[in-house]
């Protein structure tokens, strides 16, 4: 990417974070979120804190990167900024990876605050390159996710984020969250398999507390796929929606 | 002088609806130009597809010599859009929206500030640079979509209705600004508007677009000799005259128009002679006659009657 684009997609990042991050409920919903998966995840139960930290920072980096993402485009188009913004030197391509960045600072700042609570708890990364590169590549994958939930050209924020919460509580207790993938029955385990949240879960298991059971290399190539499925596919139903937004 | 926009054919289609159909035309660098048409006529769909951001099914559209459709992004690089109904960012400050468009554009950063200030003292917005843009009334948002779209200095500006529904004081400013840009600093503009006073007054040359098909394009004043058929008569008599009896002698149709009659007779001539005669024989004074020209507001009507 060249200075010029990198430097349209920073614009478009800090416009985002400026209209829809740095507001008071966002950020303080941001925040209480992890708390409250904390004590839903360990209230009434006896798992250790950092089981209990690897799952909460997995939930964490996926709802928070999902959050605000979906809203943006429905959002633009009832506001009618999206065909200003689209009149600038700027295409689909350009608006989304903006997006995303956005969309990634959020997440990796909420999840951050996350990881200071498990640090307070007594409980440090084993492996912090790899808990780095599994907060980076997940943030992204889910920015991304959440924009491809945001590719119908609908002009109601609501109806994207109805979908968006049908498609992500499922999704959650599919992925291993609550229930390690070693522990699950074989058919559920597949399922499992299909989720990208799974292999977020499983690479914090492993950099947390060297727990997890699928192979490192694997978990990280799944989720860089999905990454670029999601990104490709979120850009190439952005770009076919675009016309009707206008 | 160098075509600055041109359009080839250009066609789009909505499903069944053929919303812009085989439309050429060609602007001049440094002209102002108007493209006017009634609602749904194909406007806005020429406008997008002239400036990138919508894809024509057929024909082909170009901006300074590049292609709108391959070349899509420098062509915004050159020029300023202003879009029908579009909003600026209202939870971002005057300044914000101003400086988030700048970087869009690539303005260098030293630039951008002075940039920025010059345009916002030109629209009187400098001491409401702070403001969040939501507190600004319609007029004042007008105002500043347009120094948006200013802000690199483009050299071809497309405004898709940038005066309507705005108070006398904006439309009065944004037209003296136009003007401006377009004498002192030889910006080529591309305006679509319905308000016929606003293109014959503003612009060198206009097009009329009837339900997608281009229906004429010449300047303002060759349009209205084209037109002189819809010249009238019009006259007011001291008292009230016999409005049947002046159509039968006349053989025309008069309408009556608050205290004047309207004679839209074939030969003026004739009829101006005749009316003297008729105010001699019935004893009238006659207070005005005026042989009045079709305004481009009577043209147009003519264009896109039956519509």
């Amino acid at each position: 990417m060249n200075a010029k684009l990198a430097a349209r997609v920073w614009a478009i990042a800090k416009k985002d974070i400026r209209i829809y991050y740095l507001k008071g409920p966002v950020v303080i919903f941001g925040l209480l979120l992890p708390l409250f998966l904390y004590l839903a995840y360990a209230l009434g139960r006896s798992v250790a804190a950092k089981e209990a930290i690897a799952s909460v920072t997995s939930m964490t980096v996926f709802f928070t990167s999902t959050a605000v993402a979906p809203v943006i485009a429905p959002w633009e188009t009832r506001s009618r900024t999206f065909e200003r913004l689209i009149s600038s030197p700027v295409n689909i391509a350009i608006i989304l990876v903006g997006d995303a960045l956005a969309s990634v600072i959020f997440g990796i700042c909420i999840t951050a605050a996350v990881s200071i609570l498990g640090v307070l708890m007594g409980v440090y990364a084993v492996n912090i390159p790899l808990f780095a590169l599994n907060l980076a590549l997940s943030s992204i994958c889910f920015s991304f996710f959440g924009l491809l939930l945001s590719s119908h050209p609908s002009d109601t924020p609501a109806d994207v984020m109805m979908l968006s919460a049908l498609l992500k509580f499922p999704l959650v207790f599919i992925s291993g969250v609550f229930m390690p993938v070693s522990s699950m029955p074989p058919l559920v385990r597949s399922v499992a398999l299909l989720s990208p949240l799974t292999y977020t879960t499983e690479l914090f298991r492993r950099s947390i507390y060297a727990g997890g059971v699928l192979p490192i290399h694997l978990a990280v190539a799944a989720l860089t796929a999905y990454t670029l499925i999601f990104a490709v596919a979120a850009i190439k139903l952005h770009e076919r929606s675009a016309p009707k937004r206008l | 002088m160098a075509d600055a926009v041109v359009a080839d054919g250009l066609t789009k289609r909505f499903g069944d609806l053929v919303a812009v159909d085989g439309v050429s035309f060609s602007v001049s660098e440094g002209e102002l130009f108007g493209f006017l048409g009634p609602n749904g006529a194909g406007k806005t769909t020429t406008v997008r597809m002239l400036t990138g951001i919508l894809p024509p099914d057929a024909g082909k559209a170009s901006v300074l010599g590049l292609d709108s459709v391959r070349d899509s992004l420098k062509v915004r690089e050159l020029i300023g859009v202003v879009p029908e109904a579009a909003n600026v960012y209202v939870d971002l400050t005057v300044w914000q929206n101003l400086t988030f468009m700048a970087e869009l554009y690539g303005v260098p950063r030293g630039v951008r500030e002075s940039r920025a200030r010059e345009l916002l003292e030109l629209m009187g917005l400098w001491e409401r640079r702070d403001e969040k843009a939501r507190r600004l009334s319609k007029g004042l948002r007008q105002r500043l979509l347009i120094c948006m779209a200013l802000i690199h200095e483009p050299r071809v500006l497309f405004l898709d209705e940038p005066t309507v529904g705005l108070d006398v004081q904006s439309a009065h400013q944004i037209r003296g600004m136009l003007r401006r840009l377009n004498a002192e600093e030889g910006v080529t503009i591309f305006l679509t508007t319905h308000n016929m006073w606003e293109a014959e007054e503003l612009c060198q040359r206009i097009a009329i677009i009837n339900r997608g098909k281009l229906a004429t394009i010449s300047k303002p004043d060759e349009l209205k000799e084209t037109f002189s058929r819809l010249r009238f008569v019009e006259v007011q008599f001291d008292r009230v005259a016999e409005v049947g009896e002046l159509a039968s002698l006349l053989g025309c149709e008069v309408d009556v128009v608050g205290n004047k009659c309207r004679l839209h007779a074939e030969d003026v001539n004739d009829a101006v002679s005749k009316i003297v005669d008729y105010a001699r024989m019935q004893g009238l004074k006659i207070i005005s006659l005026n042989v009045v020209q079709p305004s481009l507001e009577d043209v147009f009507l003519e264009i896109v009657k039956g519509d």
